[in-house]
């Protein structure tokens, strides 16, 4: 029915099986054709209905391969929405779904709303008429689910952070659009190279905040965590005391499979997902079990590392080993057993570049969570951008981070169309095209804010 | 036997002008009631026309066969072109008129259309049964009958003027008030009360214009109409000049004695149209407000004070003039007036004009909220268009948002409604690039033609320019150019870099230093009408951008394209929200894409809405 092409992961994110990324619209071949490699350098474009092909996936930008795939095509309207229909399954890694599907947006899909998929399935007659009210169903609870979030964000850092940077583009917007609408009134000349800084300023505010894009997936997907140290120091204790206060359902935390974290807990909002439990609580070192390699390859996939030690026993060469194994990584030092005589003194340990945390496991494990949860919050807004208001912003979801995109791309057009040359009212279009993709977060309608602002800010009318 | 129209239009203002003129063109019989025979065509406010956004809305009223552009031709005084700098999507044309020239042209056509008769007349009462309009009451008594009326009353509906501490019911410059009028349709639409305001009159013998700034008119500049061959009138100048701290302290120490800071106005006035006091409360940082002073006709010495509008008592407007240069010896002629004055919430309208509640009746201008002479016109030949329609038994025409600022302002009107005086801005318009003044003749002639407006001649003479238009471009497209040193030299002459290897002539163009005319260096160029060349030049500098304006306004034309049916009961569609439901059965919105621009519908209720809409389809099929 003439719609775009809407693109989105069509499995739940997750580590094992396969991922599957799914495009449907009327450019949904010629975009997959165009990121899928078939074997034999045959194109998807001239693959047939029903039919799969093996390939690789390959960004065309920079021919970097992403991953090897099957490409299943289904030509409209023999298709569950009843349009083309491609299906990208890959091998289901988070990261690498992420990037196929961010691809495909790169190339022209859209990023599928809530429900899409059904919508225009029952729209194109798919599906039958008693399925209505079950799409409908659909729409409002994950819209519902959309705006708790939202509502969540609006409160939180990174509407704050957007809001500043709307305003910087709304500062720009409305000095352009003045000139251009009221030739007439004595309004301040705007000056080109200011509209140039304005324009490179907003596209590093908006730098700085993809920046943090990985921060914020990290939020939301879980860190995964290895809680290490070596025999009898207290890591099962720990991770008792993790699961007695947060034990979280897998299936509430997106992208988590039973089938290789055991087990995920919740800490303030922030997802862990405890890797090798089985291993802590058979109570042997990880060295010991897995051996160095594989030891150092699951604490280098680790987004967090909790080291234990203990402060009653005398310090062993086994945790210097496993303290320089950790160096690397984003690690807290968790030092346990404080209600018994120290046996070694801090200082015993040397520098050591992370949150040290003295605690008691024994006495009060409710606090050595409450401790843990504001020192791993504390470790990840490190890397967060800080706004004015001095808290920091992640950005934690994929349209956010598409509207982002967009806006950049907008910004960016629009410098190009002012550093060659052009005029006033060409620069306009992009930069109304940015602040449009920022309002496709913040639901605001870019048009009217800009003439109510020209009335605020300047001195119209003859 | 009673008296008995197809038609009949109340007001001959600008809307009313064009709404009378389409249906009799249209071959309806119609009656254009006026309360003043010697004021049709008034311009009671600024004697000028066009401007940014405003200029596009007379060429699309011109290229819908409207009149309002060659009326501006045959009577203006001066012609400028503004924004010349700033792209083509926003130049725009304005023209200081002779005021009473402007009137007596257009009263003439009026006076001369076949099927179409003037006449004085107030109305007091519409006559209406079963939901629809069957004529209307005049003073006296008077009844006359007719199944369509537009009503384009203006500023007039139980106006009320203020001028300092003065207020009394009044048309705008002196006119009647029609107060029955106002009464009888508050019994059936809902009304806003607004406010607008005019500067003083001044005699232009007191203006020493020798301290002042002189703005000229362009000079080889194209009409408003596209059927204007090239304006030959010898043009005027206008006068610029700067209020002074004095005239701010004036005006400070008199603000209590202001109709519009003394609580006297209850209306809504418009922000892009301040008073004089109203820029100094608002702006305190401001040492001057730029004035300036226009001429009113060849034969009047009367003056127009444009920025200058304010409510202040007459002799504090005179005291406080005198502190501006050039007018220290200033004799005002008419005082300023704030006005204020019913008018329709436009939410009651169908995007054909036709009011919801009452079947045949439209209504077009200042009535709807609108202001502007400009946005009065273009709804008053839409009005017109569609009473005809009506007539007709046929659909209305809607244009899209996407094809005309005609559309963009029937849409906000119908869909938004209004908390001031409306306005057109080019800002307004999502596709301001592909809705320029030049290419209002692509955008519209075919409409005009096929609903019957435009002449064949005229529809003929489009088709040749766009043939023209299209030849040379496709010619830049293919003709090639050789890197030879001579071609070099030229184009370092001119600014831009020199060629490696060939390119085509619209490659040259398309680069920012290269216009039309410096094509003629490299290549012998047709000897092709001005309109023609500008058409080219944009077409070819501005691709890029204007392709991908296109591609919006597809995917945009999309959901304007799935309609609602008028009767559509909104508690029915299940999954909507209760504030979805309540706007939505307000303003009645004739497609999805007009319910997506109702406040407080989210994309969520458009998505239910949309599958509402299959399922009726579905049971229908059934």
């Amino acid at each position: 029915m003439g719609e775009d092409t809407i693109a989105a992961v069509a499995t739940p994110l997750g580590e094992g099986g396969i991922g599957i990324v799914r495009l449907s619209g009327p450019d949904a071949i010629s975009i997959a054709a165009q990121m899928f490699r078939g074997k034999g350098g045959r194109s998807l474009a001239a693959q047939p209905t029903y039919t799969v092909r093996y390939g690789r996936v390959v960004d065309p930008r920079t021919g970097r391969q992403l991953d090897e795939a099957l490409a299943l095509v289904m030509h409209a309207p023999h298709s569950y929405t009843a349009e083309d229909v491609v299906e990208i399954q890959c091998h289901g890694g988070v990261v690498v779904v992420r990037e196929i599907l961010n691809l495909a947006l790169a190339l022209g899909a859209r990023l599928a709303e809530p429900g899409e998929f059904t919508k225009r399935a029952f729209l194109n007659g798919r599906l039958d008429l008693s399925q209505a009210e079950a799409v409908i169903d659909l729409i409002q609870s994950q819209t519902r689910l959309g705006m708790e979030v939202a509502v969540d964000q609006l409160e939180g850092s990174l509407s704050r952070r957007i809001k500043e940077l709307r305003e910087s583009l709304y500062d720009l917007a409305v000095r352009v659009e003045a000139t251009l609408d009221f030739p007439e009134d004595d309004l301040p000349e705007v000056e080109l190279t200011a509209v140039e800084q304005g324009l490179r300023s907003c596209q590093s505010q908006i730098e700085a905040l993809l920046a943090t894009a990985d921060e914020g997936k990290i939020l939301r997907e879980g860190l995964k965590t290895v809680i290490t140290g070596k025999p009898n120091v207290g890591k099962s204790s720990l991770l008792n005391a993790l699961l007695d206060e947060n034990r979280a359902l897998v299936t509430d935390i997106p992208g988590t499979t039973r089938d290789t974290i055991e087990e995920v807990v919740n800490l303030r909002g922030v997802a862990l997902r405890l890797v090798d439990t089985a291993g802590i609580r058979e109570s042997s070192d990880l060295v010991e079990r897995l051996g160095v390699e594989r030891s150092l390859q699951l604490l280098r996939e680790a987004d967090l590392v909790l080291h234990v030690l203990d402060r009653s026993a005398s310090l062993t060469p086994e945790d210097f080993q496993i303290m320089d194994m950790t160096k690397d990584s984003r690690r807290i030092i968790l030092i346990n057993k404080t209600d018994l005589p120290p046996a070694w003194d801090l200082k015993d340990l040397g520098a050591v570049a992370a949150p040290v945390l003295e605690i008691s496991l024994v006495k009060d494990p409710g606090q050595v969570v409450a401790a843990l949860s504001e020192a791993i919050l504390r470790l990840l807004g490190a890397g967060a951008v800080p706004s004015s208001s001095g808290t920091r912003a992640f950005v934690t979801r994929a349209r956010h981070k598409q509207a982002l995109h967009e806006a950049q791309k907008a910004l960016e057009e629009s410098l190009r169309t002012l550093l060659s040359g052009l005029p006033l009212d060409l620069v306009a279009v992009d930069l109304y095209n940015a602040l449009e993709a920022l309002g496709e977060i913040t639901g605001e309608t870019a048009r009217e804010n800009v003439l109510d602002r020209i009335f605020a800010e300047f001195c119209i009318g003859k | 036997m009673p008296e008995t129209y197809d038609a009949i239009v109340v007001g001959a203002g600008h809307a009313g002008s064009e709404a009378a003129l389409a249906l009799a063109r249209l071959g309806h019989r119609t009656l254009l009631l006026t309360l003043n025979l010697d004021n049709v065509a008034l311009l009671p406010c600024n004697p000028s026309i066009g401007g940014s956004g405003k200029a596009t809305l007379v060429r699309e009223v011109d290229a819908l066969g409207g009149e309002m552009g060659r009326n501006c031709d045959e009577t203006l005084m001066q012609m400028r072109l503004l924004n010349t700098r700033r792209g083509p999507a926003v130049q725009s044309l304005r023209c200081q008129l002779d005021r009473k020239l402007y009137q007596r042209r257009m009263k003439y056509v009026l006076e001369t259309t076949p099927g179409l008769f003037l006449k004085e007349g107030l109305v007091t009462d519409l006559i209406i049964e079963n939901g629809a309009v069957q004529g209307m009451v005049l003073r006296g008594g008077l009844k006359v009958y007719a199944p369509a009326v537009v009503l384009a009353t203006g500023t007039y509906l139980r106006s009320v003027v203020h001028i300092g501490e003065l207020h009394f019911p009044s048309g705008p410059q002196g006119q009647h008030t029609a107060v029955e009028l106002a009464e009888a349709l508050k019994k059936w639409l809902p009304l806003v009360r607004f406010k607008t305001g005019t500067p003083p009159r001044i005699n232009l013998r007191s203006v020493d214009s020798s301290r002042l700034e002189k703005l000229p008119g362009d000079p080889n500049l194209p009409g408003f109409s596209f059927e204007t061959e090239g304006l030959t009138v010898e043009q005027v100048p206008c006068w610029v000049t700067y209020t002074t701290p004095e005239t701010h302290r004036i005006i400070r120490e008199n603000l209590h004695r202001t109709a519009l800071y003394s609580g006297a106005i209850v209306g809504r006035g418009p922000r892009y149209c301040p008073s004089i006091e109203t820029k100094i409360v608002e702006f305190p940082d401001r040492e001057s407000h730029q004035i300036f002073i226009e001429p009113e006709g060849w034969q009047t010495n009367e003056g127009y004070l444009s920025g200058c509008s304010t409510s202040l008592p007459r002799e504090v407007q005179e005291e406080m003039l005198r502190t501006i240069p050039g007018l220290e010896n200033v004799e005002i002629m008419r005082p300023a007036y704030a006005i204020e004055y019913d008018c329709l919430d436009p939410l009651c309208l169908r995007p054909s004009l036709e009011t919801m509640e009452i079947r045949g009746l439209f209504c077009a201008g200042q009535i709807n909220g609108t202001s502007g002479y400009e946005e009065a016109a273009a709804q008053g030949i839409m009005a017109g268009i569609n009473a005809a329609r009506f007539l007709q038994g046929k659909k209305p025409v809607v244009i899209p948002r996407s094809q005309a600022y005609i559309g963009v302002l029937i849409d906000d009107l119908v869909t938004k409604g209004v908390t001031e005086p409306y306005r057109m801005m080019t800002a307004r318009a999502e596709y301001r690039l592909s809705l320029r003044m030049d290419n209002a003749d692509v955008r519209l002639t075919p409409l005009g033609y096929s609903l019957g407006l435009i002449k064949p001649e005229r529809y003929a003479a489009f088709r040749a320019k766009q043939e023209m238009v299209a030849e040379e471009v496709e010619r830049l497209n293919s003709t090639l150019v050789r890197g030879t040193a001579e071609v070099n030299e030229k184009l370092v002459e001119l600014g831009t870099a020199p060629l490696k290897q060939g390119a085509t002539l619209a490659e040259l163009l398309r680069r920012p230093e290269i216009t039309y005319e410096d094509l003629a260096h490299f290549n012998i160029l047709p000897d092709l009408p001005r309109a023609v060349r500008e058409q080219v030049e944009i077409q070819v500098k501005y691709q890029g951008y204007l392709n991908r304006q296109e591609a919006a306004i597809e995917r945009f034309e999309r959901m304007e394209n799935k309609l609602i049916p008028d009767n559509l009961d909104y508690s029915r569609v299940k999954g909507l929200s209760k504030e979805a439901v309540d706007r939505l059965s307000a303003v009645r919105p004739i497609s999805v894409g007009q319910a997506s621009r109702v406040s407080g519908v989210t994309p969520a209720d458009i998505s239910v809405l949309l599958i509402f809409l299959e399922q009726e389809r579905r049971r229908a099929d059934v």
